[in-house]
């Protein structure tokens, strides 16, 4: 190898290699510009969808719960209020790792406070459907105490889980209230369909009955919202705007939880309803249907079992008697019939007759029955009302027809929601001539009437209706609309309609030919209570106030109920239901009492002794004197 | 004689042949390299200071992890690479035998096993080590072969290469592997193999890619696919690339302003110190900022190939060339996988990613760059 060759190798080594570099400097470039080109793309012509990205990303418009308002009664108790529940919480995102390691998680939180197939089964479901990143999913709710406690000592085993706290809805005096107040739930698919979305996004309850479900409107208030900043883990560092919530208004109902809670009582071990009414102003100072049940149980989502319990019970828990139950008024109807006989003109005022104990329309036909053997001899208007003697009733029933006796009935709103706020209650039965025709396909016979003039027959009518009737009675024919609410707000309110809600319309002012006549049908009424040979007075005995008052006993054979009847309870079942309807004090009506003893027997032994405990705990002092109103 | 006639083949040779080296030429360090390498620091500590949270304890330790490294990088450039190459074989040897150590005893940390302790005192990467060895040995093997190249020697080069990378893919490491691969191919090109050996590299290269696909661990494949799709996993391997694009395209011209990144510092951004620290600069100072750095990153480049362009040893030549593309395939891997070219590929944004290992290799390899260019009349032995 000489020098120079071995020169000229170098030289065309060192050639090659520059013209490499050269190459290389070309690559970097040519690498460089694609690098930018890239970033160019990102940065100026993407640059809007991508600064939109980057705000979806760091803003979050939260949606805050209004407080759902709280219920009152009339002397301030609390009925329905909000208590803070804990539940746990997930985020999958911080358990790195496949779903064997989020499986591990739940066994050791299963190992801590437990959890139950359920709640796995809807954790992994949860998991599935679309959710926000670093969003958290429920896993258990309503945790207690000790294992909020055992949680948090654990806290640092497992960071991803958290225990939140959420209100719900709470029933401080439960068991008595919830046929008066009804109850909330769990929002269902239902309820979705016909929600405002954006009033109720954030919202996990809705008032599914009674008091709840009317006023849901006025209890729920408005959404608020928040636009937050918050970090890739959903932590809310910054809160960048907010609208408060306008939480759900405060209701004082007319109820009185005290006398509600008595009521209650006197029927317990029973099935039967209450209510009883201010006949002032129409409110509803009690509705108790016997038996109740724990509206709590029902917020947060009642189990199977519980519900199927009573779902299933031959007491119809869950039957609202006061609303929906249909009972022959019986006799506690008579004191309108006689009204209407003696308005109507088709009898005198001292229409007399003889009552051998039973009546007949015609000659050798068949015998409708007085409730007493052998009658009660000559019989006139007051008479009739004290002693509840069916044969006059027969009499005039017979010689009013359908048509005076209904539009009486009506015009005191039996067959008819007369009440304003529970979305609920029922019309019952008016039978009018036309109900016949519609509903049995048959027409009007004098039959028909004469059962209808004892208050049984087809007609039906609820506590409900019973109270109210007997409320326009004692007002002397004025009409108040019943109702729950009293004030909202603060806000007295006299119509329901100034909170610009529809409701249902009551009949007219009941004027009488002769106003004289109210008196005549009080009195009588009065006597129920006080007179010698009144049905109820053995429950009038020793009162420093006058009652005025009707007993009832209606027949159940022939009344569908949807009961099914158990061989044993049959005898039970089938006796008679015990009414009674009235008010206190007699000259200066304070409170109207409807009650329906469900196979209580005659209407003066079981109904109307319970009347006047009530009557007797709502009008005395604790020195039984009247109270001052 | 021959010497002379050497030195007027090389450009500008012979110039200041003769002249008394000043203090600085003493020091043996380059002050335009110096001067890009403090630049892209600086700005990477202010970035890095965005990106740790504005903590000033992950700004110092890097500035002591710099210390270090700057102190090695001055030693390395007193070498005289002449003697030093003797020692080459022996320190890639002893490489191979660290990295069987650490498939062996190593420690591993998210599933990978890179680290070997040392008792008492540090832990180190032995793969790093081979980023700066690989090439070393391969200069030193080729500096020696004639031209052209023969196919055994080019064998020979490439078992050299292989045996190294397959040792640290399986730690599992693809991004040092894929830079140890680079910096040892480079020397391959850089001493002239010819083309027809490139492009049948190539050639077999892609077709020797379904034979890799199946080779790869599952969490290589998955990065793969998520590469071709981020979508297809939005909150697992996809939200980091996702979110670093949303950075970057968010960022805009200008950007959003120092410690104005709403992406790095809510924590959307993952790593952002670390292998995304590119997505802050992006997100908070724009296309500008992104701009003034690739404009660094390349006068440095440019500065190395310049310095490998003036150097006599073709064992130098060879070697800052390696290095010089070495870095520049840091800087490409690392902003294309930020940026979302590329599959994610865990390798740093060199100085200015945190991190001691990564700064401690580049800038090791810097001080080599420097020692071989303040050595660059050395006589050329025949």
């Amino acid at each position: 190898m000489n020098a120079w060759s071995n020169l000229q190798d170098k030289r065309t080594e060192y050639d090659k290699y520059i013209g490499r570099l050269w190459l290389a400097v070309g690559l970097i470039i040519v690498t460089f510009l694609m690098l930018l080109l890239q970033l160019s793309w990102l940065q100026i012509f993407e640059h809007e969808r991508y600064v939109t990205a980057s705000e979806d990303n760091r803003q979050q418009l939260q949606p805050l719960v209004p407080t759902r308002g709280l219920i009152y009664d009339h002397n301030g108790v609390l009925l329905a209020n909000n208590k803070a529940i804990y539940n746990l919480t997930l985020v999958p995102e911080q358990v790195p790792g496949s779903k064997s390691n989020l499986q591990q998680v739940l066994d050791h939180i299963e190992q801590l406070i437990g959890l139950n197939e359920s709640d796995r089964q809807r954790f992994w479901q949860r998991l599935d459907q679309y959710r926000r990143p670093y969003s958290a999913i429920p896993l258990r709710f309503q945790l207690n105490e000790q294992e909020v406690a055992v949680i948090a000592v654990n806290q640092h085993l497992i960071p991803s889980v958290k225990v939140v706290a959420d209100l719900v809805r709470h029933y401080p005096i439960d068991g008595s209230m919830v046929h008066a107040l009804g109850y909330v739930g769990r929002i269902n698919e239902r309820d979705l369909a016909r929600l405002d979305a954006d009033n109720y996004g954030p919202t996990n309850y809705i008032g599914k009955l009674g008091v709840e479900k009317f006023y849901e409107q006025e209890l729920h208030g408005k959404v608020g919202f928040q636009t937050v900043e918050t970090n890739a883990r959903g932590r809310v560092l910054r809160v960048l705007q907010r609208h408060d919530p306008v939480p759900g208004a405060t209701l004082v109902l007319h109820l009185d939880a005290r006398l509600q809670q008595l009521s209650n009582t006197l029927l317990r071990g029973r099935r039967g309803a209450i209510v009883a009414i201010d006949p002032r102003s129409g409110g509803i100072l009690v509705l108790v249907s016997s038996p109740s049940y724990r509206a709590n149980q029902f917020v947060t989502g009642i189990s199977n079992k519980h519900y199927a319990a009573l779902r299933d019970s031959l007491d119809l828990p869950l039957f609202n008697r006061a609303l929906q139950g249909r009972y022959p008024p019986a006799s506690t109807v008579k004191p309108i019939i006689a009204l209407a006989a003696i308005n109507s003109g088709r009898v005198g005022r001292g229409y007399t007759i003889w009552d051998p104990g039973y009546y007949q329309l015609t000659e050798g036909g068949r015998l409708y029955r007085d409730w007493k053997d052998g009658g009660h001899g000559w019989v006139n208007l007051h008479k009739s009302i004290v002693e509840s003697v069916d044969t006059y009733y027969y009499d005039l029933a017979h010689r009013m027809g359908n048509k005076i006796i209904t539009d009486m009935l009506g015009n005191f709103g039996l067959g008819q929601v007369t009440i304003a706020d529970q979305p609920d209650a029922i019309a019952a039965v008016l039978p009018t001539r036309d109900w016949k025709r519609a509903w049995r396909n048959d027409s009007w016979y004098p039959g028909d009437s004469l059962n209808l003039g004892i208050g049984q027959g087809f007609l039906s009518a609820t506590p409900l209706q019973l109270a109210t009737a007997t409320m326009v009675l004692a007002n002397k024919g004025r009409w108040v609309q019943p109702r729950m609410l009293k004030r909202i707000n603060d806000q007295l309110l006299t119509n329901i309609t100034d909170l610009g809600r529809e409701t249902v319309p009551v009949p007219n002012d009941v004027k009488l030919k002769n106003a004289a006549d109210w008196d005549r049908i009080q009195t009588a009424m009065i006597d129920v209570m006080h007179g010698q040979l009144g049905t109820g007075r053995s429950s009038g005995i020793g009162s420093i106030y006058k009652m005025a008052g009707k007993t009832g006993t209606a027949q159940v054979l022939g009344i569908k109920q949807d009961a099914t009847y158990d061989v044993n309870e049959i005898a039970e079942r089938f006796r008679d239901h015990s009414l009674f309807v009235g008010w206190a004090p007699a000259n200066d009506p304070r409170i109207v009492l409807a009650i329906v003893v469900e196979n209580g027997g005659g209407g003066g032994a079981i109904a109307t002794p319970l009347a006047r405990q009530i009557f007797d705990y709502y009008l005395l002092n604790s020195d039984g004197q009247l109270k001052n109103f | 004689m021959e010497y002379r006639e050497y030195q007027h083949i090389l450009p500008g040779a012979g110039r200041h042949l003769n002249k008394k080296p000043s203090w600085w030429q003493r020091t043996r360090i380059d002050f335009m390299l110096l001067l890009l390498i403090f630049l892209i620091m600086s700005s990477g500590l202010v970035v890095l200071y965005s990106g740790s949270g504005a903590s000033f304890t992950a700004v110092e330790k890097q500035l002591l992890r710099y210390g270090l490294a700057m102190g090695l990088m001055i030693f390395l450039a007193q070498i005289d690479l002449r003697k030093f190459s003797r020692w080459v074989p022996i320190f890639y040897l002893l490489g191979l035998l660290l990295l069987v150590a650490v498939l062996v005893l190593g420690y591993g940390a998210k599933g990978a096993q890179r680290w070997l302790m040392i008792p008492g005192i540090t832990r180190f990467q032995p793969s790093e080590l081979m980023k700066l060895v690989l090439p070393l040995m391969l200069a030193w093997y080729l500096c020696r072969q004639p031209l052209p190249l023969s196919y055994q020697r080019i064998l020979v080069a490439l078992l050299l290469i292989i045996v190294p990378v397959l040792m640290v893919a399986r730690q599992p490491d693809l991004g040092t592997a894929l830079l140890i691969s680079c910096s040892g191919i480079f020397v391959l090109f850089f001493a002239g193999i010819s083309w027809r050996y490139i492009i049948g590299a190539i050639v077999s290269a892609l077709s020797a890619l379904p034979l890799l696909w199946m080779n790869m661990y599952a969490y290589q494949k998955q990065r793969i696919r998520v590469f071709l799709n981020p979508e297809s996993d939005p909150l697992g391997t996809g939200w980091n690339i996702i979110q670093s694009k949303i950075a970057i395209g968010s960022g805009g011209l200008k950007g959003k302003g120092w410690l104005a990144g709403t992406q790095s510092h809510l924590d959307f951004l993952p790593e952002t110190h670390t292998d995304f620290i590119v997505a802050v600069l992006a997100e908070e100072f724009g296309l500008l900022g992104m701009v003034a750095l690739l404009s660094l990153y390349l006068l440095l480049l440019l500065r190395c190939l310049y310095m490998a362009s003036q150097i006599n040893l073709i064992f130098g030549r060879l070697l800052v060339s390696s290095y010089s593309l070495t870095f520049f395939v840091y800087i490409v891997v690392n902003i294309g996988m930020v940026s979302g070219l590329l599959p994610v590929v865990g390798v740093p944004l060199p100085l200015v990613s945190y991190g001691g290992t990564s700064a401690i290799t580049l800038l090791a390899s810097l001080g080599l760059i420097m020692a071989a260019y303040a050595d660059r009349r050395t006589k050329v032995e025949y």
